[in-house]
């Protein structure tokens, strides 16, 4: 299809410089162009912010609503449902979203992600994975582990893992504290996440691999990866909103919504969580969207699924960080799509001259409400039900073409 | 603890206001006054109980009580039926374990069924924490639980109470040792809020693997070696230990536990020289209590608790009908 170029004026750039922005053949051709082609479309962003589509790592369902509503282009699909752990299924995958939204893969590092053998990694590299994940859980043999990150750093892909002992964790629904104490719910403690980190830390220091932790939610956790850093391991990690702006006293009443792997943490540990954002510590936001119909979260806690829809409540708690002084625009969209987009080797992420026109305009102030009950996704099970939020994407681009 | 009680416990407020709930679901939703106010309203049963021969009330003709249970029992069920009949109810008993009844959505099913046979109350008992708040929720009647999952047990909880208070001549300012597996005990859970609540010290006294995390945050005070957990107690109440606990994955063995923190006629010298034993049954004899304790009619309480199980219950079912019932200040 012929797409005619676009040229957004009046715009604010996240660093809060006005621009304009042109796009030619799908890509981002000029930005303050002196002249633009002729049949050029005009759209007045009237002040508002224009920033790259968000790209959402480990996400767990191809919800487009979803992600349209909340401003996302690109979504990094975890291999548990399938699992996706050959390259027919991942290709399959990557198809699911086209043409105006595109998913990426993530290879099964193990076969049906049962943590025994290898899957075939390089051929659903081949197949268009972007990175190897060992899914909702960790993968419980080191040895196991080892071998994944050996085999997957000679592909050149980053293992996104999973930072729960399974020991420690089994049959826990919380965390402990004094929440699970008085609901009389099975919890886990939180150092739980930290000795999970430790291993994986050390293997990928052994193995020279680049690993990815997609939720850090603890102090104890953050302390390790901090450290890890200082002394040049290739790791990064991920963290949800839920983590950052709920604690385990949100699970009160039993709220199934609040269900969450891993669990709501203390109150300390949210803090340390927002403090790792704000130093740098924290690479990536990410909605780890999971929709569960009430056949998953209308239960007695213990029985109901854990997870929650996030695309479309990602955008606006981000943009709470920023004004609560965590991030600036920037830095929250290096979060978002840049840093996301560099461990997926992706040219994307980024307003600059040639690359993908994926853009999303920005309305930051205007208040609204998260209503579970009308949401895009097709569940509306979020933790955040009921509260009031600012900002959402206005207008959304993918390669140039207007999606809404 | 200071008490949280701002109105004196016997002084509760006329009418409706007096307890002022539609459910039952558990101690946590009580005020002092609230408790005293349905251990009052106990007494008046138990005397009816014990009168002879016309132990029947019809306050309840032509309600229907449905006892619905999804987890396996034999007291409970038992003591909520004759508390229902005794009041002139009709009560339907709903045995649902949890190998017959699916989960899942199937419990709200099975709750909106309830529902929609027009139950006048509804006694649920659940394996899982949470399960009777999420029918209540749901329902238009009263909701009693009767026991969900480790959360609570408010029904023994307040028999637990009267039964101190009619031995003692009250149920504050007492220092009660719970002893055993705390850990997975509703019964526990409720019986620390209710007699925090009341103004009494509570001690927990359990094995370190079955003493629930950031319990001290529920304001007593952990023990793990039992005899200085029963150091001049006036009460000790023991918990029943589920056979599966005692395999090795909490604790060793049978005998072990039975060593450290079985009650025995010495441990319980350490306790005040009247101190109560309690037990909310069944027992396993000669594992967490020896049968000399728990046979010995001036320290335990245990058939006295049966008893007044009946009386506290009566007293949840009528005090939770009113309103249905247009009772006059209950509306």
């Amino acid at each position: 299809m012929e797409l005619n170029p676009l040229l957004i004026t009046n715009a604010r750039l996240l660093g809060g410089e006005s621009a304009s922005l042109l796009v030619v053949d799908g890509r981002i051709a000029a930005l303050d162009p002196s002249e633009t082609p002729e049949g050029t479309e005009t759209i007045d962003a009237k002040g508002q912010w224009l920033a790259p589509g968000i790209i959402d790592l480990g996400v767990f369902a191809t919800d487009k609503p979803a992600f349209h509503f909340g401003g996302i282009t690109r979504a990094a699909l975890m291999p548990d449902s399938g699992p996706l752990d050959n390259s027919g299924l991942v290709e399959r995958a990557a198809k699911a979203g086209k043409p105006d939204l595109w998913v990426h893969p993530l290879a099964a590092a193990t076969k049906g992600l049962a943590g025994k053998e290898l899957a075939e990694i390089g051929l659903m590299k081949q197949a268009g994975a972007r990175a190897v994940a060992t899914g909702r859980a960790r993968i419980a043999d080191a040895g196991v582990m080892r071998r994944v990150l050996a085999y997957a750093a000679a592909l050149g892909l980053t293992v996104i893992a999973h930072a729960e002992d399974e020991g420690l964790t089994a049959g826990a629904v919380a965390t402990d504290g004094e929440m699970a104490t008085r609901l009389g719910l099975a919890s886990a403690p939180a150092i739980a996440e930290a000795m999970a980190i430790a291993r994986d830390l050390m293997l990928a220091e052994e193995t020279g691999a680049a690993l990815h932790f997609r939720q850090l939610t603890t102090a104890r956790g953050i302390a390790l990866i901090r450290d890890a850093k200082a002394r040049g391991i290739a790791v990064t990690c991920g963290i949800t909103p839920a983590h950052l702006f709920l604690s385990d006293t949100a699970i009160g009443d039993f709220r199934t919504f609040a269900r969450l792997s891993p669990p709501l943490r203390s109150e300390d540990d949210r803090h340390a969580c927002l403090a790792a954002v704000a130093d740098g510590t924290i690479d990536i936001l990410a909605s780890g969207h999971d929709p569960r119909g009430p056949e998953d979260k209308r239960l007695p806690f213990a029985e109901a699924a854990p997870g929650m829809a996030g695309a479309e409540t990602l955008l606006a708690m981000g943009l709470q960080l920023v004004r609560d002084g965590h991030v600036t625009p920037a830095r929250l969209f290096d979060l978002l799509a840049a840093n996301p987009a560099k461990l997926l080797g992706l040219d994307a992420g980024r307003l600059e001259v040639g690359l993908e026109a994926d853009l999303i305009l920005i309305d930051e102030g205007t208040p609204w409400q998260v209503d579970a009950k009308k949401m895009a996704a097709y569940a509306g099970n979020t933790p955040f039900d009921g509260m009031p939020v600012q900002g959402r994407a206005t207008m959304l681009w993918k390669g140039g073409q207007r999606i809404r | 603890m200071t008490s949280a009680t701002i109105r004196p416990a016997s002084d509760y407020p006329p009418g409706g206001d007096a307890f002022r709930h539609r459910h039952l679901t558990g101690i946590a939703q009580l005020t002092p006054w609230e408790i005293s106010y349905v251990l009052d309203a106990a007494e008046e049963w138990v005397e009816m109980n014990r009168s002879g021969a016309a132990k029947h009330d019809d306050r309840l003709a032509g309600l229907t009580i449905i006892n619905a249970f999804f987890e396996n029992s034999t007291r409970t069920l038992l003591s909520f039926e004759i508390a229902g009949k005794r009041l002139g109810a009709d009560v339907v008993n709903m045995h649902a374990a949890q190998s017959s009844v699916k989960k899942g959505e199937t419990l709200i099913d099975s709750a909106m069924t309830l529902n929609a046979m027009r139950a006048d109350a509804i006694v649920i008992r659940h394996a899982s924490s949470g399960a009777v708040q999420l029918i209540a929720d749901k329902v238009d009647c009263p909701v009693l639980n009767a026991g969900d999952g480790r959360h609570e047990h408010p029904t023994q909880a307040l028999l637990d109470a009267l039964t101190i208070r009619r031995r003692k001549g009250k149920v504050e300012g007492l220092t009660v040792a719970i002893c055993g597996d705390v850990l997975h005990s509703r019964v526990a859970r409720s019986n620390i809020l209710a007699l925090t609540l009341l103004g009494n010290e509570v001690r927990v006294v359990a094995p370190p693997t079955l003493i629930p995390p950031a319990i001290e945050r529920m304001h007593i005070l952990p023990f793990t070696d039992m005899d200085e957990g029963l150091k001049d107690a006036d009460v000790v109440m023991m918990l029943r230990l589920q056979n599966e606990r005692m395999d090795g994955a909490y604790l060793p063995s049978p005998r072990e536990y039975h060593a450290l923190y079985g009650l025995t006629p010495q441990r319980l010298e350490l306790a005040k020289p009247d101190a109560l034993v309690m037990h909310p049954g069944p027992m396993n004899r000669g594992v967490e209590i020896d049968s000399s304790v728990a046979d010995d009619p001036t320290r335990s309480t245990i058939t006295e608790q049966v008893e007044m199980g009946v009386a506290v219950r009566m007293a949840c079912l009528d005090i939770l009908t009113r309103r249905k019932r247009g009772v006059p200040g209950w509306n």
